[in-house]
C-alpha cells in the first residue's frame, strides 16, 4: 500500500490562534500531517502544544482556523460520521443506560437492528452484561469502553482518542490499550490518539508524532516498526522511549546539569 | 437479630433529631403559660390550640376551609405549572424566543403577587377567578425561570458528543436537555408550589368569604387568637406535605443522580 495513494486523512498548513484577553494566543502553526487508512498514530505533546485543539479541529467541532483538513480527497465542514471521537471524560449522558448510551448515536433505524448494533458493540468492549446499569455503577474503565463502543456504532473510518485513558489507574489503563489495539485489528478503523503518556504512544502507535509548545508545531515524526503485542521492556521499545525523551527534555534537562 | 438492633436505634435517633425542636418549642411555650408569664388572649398555649383544633375538625369548618384553599392552589398551581413548562422550555430552547419575552420575564417578576390584588378584584371581582390569578402569578415565575436555567445548564461536553454523532435536535432535546434539566424543573415546581400556597393565604386574606386564609381573617375580628394559630398551623403543615409530595415525586424521578445530601 503506498502512503500517499491511500492517504486517508491529510492536515495541510493547519493554523489556529485564540483571542486571550485582546492578544492572540497561536495554539497551533503550520501542521502538515499524513494519515493512511488504517493506520494507528499517535500525537505525543506536553499540555497546552495544541494537540488537543489538532484532534477537535479533526473531529469538526473547532471553527476558525486555516489551511486544510481532508477525509478520503475531500474537505471536512463540520462533524461526520465518518469520525468518531472518545474523550478523556467518558461523557456517557448519566440518566440513560449503558445500551441507550450505546444507541445515543445510532439515528434512524429500526429497533431490531438497532439493538443489534448494540449488543455487538457491547460484546466488541467486553460489556454484554452490563446493556442496563446507569454510568454512575460503573467504574471509570467500563465507562470508557462504553463511550469506545458509543464512538464506534457508525463504523467511523476514523476514529480520534483525546487522551480516552489519560484518568484511569496504571493498571486499567493497560488494559484498555491492549483493548483499543484488539478492536483496531478487529475493526480496521484508522486512530489518531493524543496523549501525554509516552509509552502509551510507542505501545500503540504506527507512528509517534511529537508536538512542540507554544506555538504548536509538528517536531518529529518517529515510526515504531515494532511487530505487536509490543513489548514495553524490549531493547527497541527503551531504544524509542529514549530518543522521544530526548525531542522533550532535550532543553528542559540542561539547566539541571548545571545546578548539580 | 442483634445486628438490626444498631442501625434501629440510629433510626430512632434521627427521627428524635427530627422532632426534637418542635417538641421543644411546644414545651417551652406550655411550661410559660403554666408559669403565668403568657397572656392567653394574646398568646395562647399549644393546650388550647389543640382543643380548638380538635372543636373546629368536629365541626368540619377548618376541613372545608382547607379544601376551599387547596382547590384554589391546584387550579393556579395548575395553569402556571402547564404555562411555565411550556413556555420555558420554548425559551430556554429558542434564543429568539427568548430575547422576545425576557424583558417582559424580568420586570413582570420582581411584581409581588399581592400587589396584583387591586387589579384581579377590578378585574375578576373578589370570587375564584381572582384568588386563581393571583396564585397563578406567585407560581408562573418560578417555574418558568427554574425551566429556562435548567436548560441553559445543559452539558456542553454532551453537545459535543450529540454533534459527533449527528444526533437528531428532537432526539438530544429528549433524551439530554429535558432529563438534565429535570432537577432544576422540580425546583421550579416545588418553589412555585410553596409561593401558591403563600399567595392563596394572601388573597383570602384581603378578599373572600372561605378559605383558610378568611378563617384567620375572620378570627382576628373576633380577637379568637387560637384560632388564628390553628390557621397559622394548618397552613403550615399543609405546606410541609405539599413539599414532601413533590421531593417523593422528584426522588422517583430522578434516580440517576447521586446527589450531596449533607453530613
Amino acid at each position: 500500500m503506498s502512503a500517499t495513494a491511500a492517504s486517508n486523512l491529510i492536515v495541510e498548513g493547519l493554523n489556529k490562534s485564540y483571542k486571550v484577553n485582546g492578544g492572540e494566543v497561536i495554539a497551533l502553526q503550520g501542521i502538515d500531517l499524513s494519515i493512511r487508512e488504517g493506520e494507528f498514530v499517535s500525537i505525543v505533546g506536553s499540555s497546552g502544544c495544541g494537540k488537543s485543539t489538532l484532534l477537535r479541529i479533526i473531529a469538526g467541532l473547532e471553527n476558525g482556523y486555516s489551511g486544510e483538513v481532508r477525509i478520503a480527497g475531500r474537505r471536512i465542514a463540520g462533524p461526520g460520521l465518518d469520525r468518531g471521537m472518545v474523550f478523556q471524560e467518558h461523557r456517557l449522558i448519566p440518566w440513560l443506560t449503558v445500551e441507550q448510551n450505546v444507541a445515543f448515536g445510532l439515528n434512524g433505524l429500526e429497533n431490531g437492528q438497532r439493538d443489534t448494533i448494540v449488543r455487538e458493540h457491547l460484546e466488541l468492549v467486553g460489556l454484554a452484561g452490563f446493556a442496563k446499569a446507569l454510568p454512575h455503577q460503573l467504574s471509570g474503565g467500563m465507562a470508557q469502553r462504553v463511550a469506545i463502543a458509543r464512538s464506534l456504532v457508525n463504523n467511523p473510518q476514523l476514529l480520534l482518542l483525546d487522551e480516552p485513558f489519560g484518568a484511569l489507574d496504571a493498571l486499567t489503563k493497560i488494559q484498555l490499550q491492549q483493548e483499543i489495539l484488539r478492536i483496531w485489528e478487529v475493526e480496521r478503523t484508522t486512530m489518531v490518539l493524543v496523549t501525554h503518556d509516552i509509552d502509551e504512544a510507542i505501545f500503540l502507535g504506527d507512528r509517534v508524532v511529537i508536538m512542540s509548545s507554544r506555538p504548536g508545531t509538528v517536531k518529529k515524526i518517529i515510526p515504531v516498526q515494532l511487530p505487536r503485542p509490543r513489548d514495553r521492556s524490549s531493547y527497541d521499545f527503551v531504544q524509542i522511549r529514549k530518543e522521544i525523551y530526548a525531542e522533550f527534555f532535550a532543553e528542559a534537562e540542561r539547566p539541571f546539569a548545571y545546578a548539580i | 437479630m442483634d445486628h438490626d438492633i444498631i442501625p434501629r436505634l440510629q433510626r430512632i435517633k434521627h427521627l428524635l433529631q427530627y422532632i426534637g425542636l418542635s417538641v421543644a418549642i411546644i414545651g417551652v411555650w406550655q411550661a410559660l403559660f403554666y408559669l403565668g408569664y403568657l397572656n392567653p388572649v394574646l398568646l395562647p398555649p399549644p393546650s388550647q390550640i389543640a382543643l380548638t383544633f380538635w372543636d373546629l375538625l368536629k365541626s368540619g369548618d377548618l376541613i372545608r376551609h382547607i379544601g376551599i384553599s387547596v382547590l384554589r392552589v391546584l387550579e393556579g398551581f395548575g395553569i402556571a405549572a402547564v404555562l411555565g413548562l411550556g413556555l420555558g422550555i420554548a425559551i430556554g430552547l429558542s434564543r429568539t424566543i427568548d430575547r422576545w419575552t425576557d424583558l417582559v420575564i424580568q420586570v413582570g417578576k420582581p411584581i409581588p403577587p399581592i400587589a396584583w390584588i387591586p387589579l384581579a378584584i377590578l378585574w375578576f371581582g373578589i370570587g375564584e377567578q381572582s384568588k386563581v390569578y393571583i396564585i397563578f402569578l406567585g407560581a408562573f415565575f418560578p417555574i418558568i425561570i427554574n425551566t429556562i436555567d435548567g436548560i441553559r445548564q445543559t452539558d456542553h461536553k454532551f453537545v459535543e458528543v450529540a454533534r459527533i454523532l449527528a444526533v437528531p435536535r428532537f432526539k438530544f432535546v429528549r433524551q439530554v436537555v429535558l432529563p438534565g434539566a429535570l432537577p432544576a424543573i422540580m425546583t421550579g415546581l416545588r418553589v412555585g408550589l410553596m409561593v401558591a400556597w403563600m399567595c392563596v393565604v394572601a388573597a383570602e386574606l384581603i378578599a373572600a368569604s372561605s378559605g383558610i386564609g378568611y378563617l384567620i381573617m375572620d378570627a382576628r375580628q373576633l380577637s379568637q387568637s387560637d384560632v388564628v394559630l390553628v390557621g397559622m398551623i394548618t397552613i403550615g403543615v399543609i405546606g410541609k406535605v405539599m413539599d414532601s409530595l413533590i421531593k417523593l415525586l422528584e426522588n422517583r424521578l430522578i434516580r440517576w443522580k447521586v446527589a450531596f445530601s449533607g453530613n
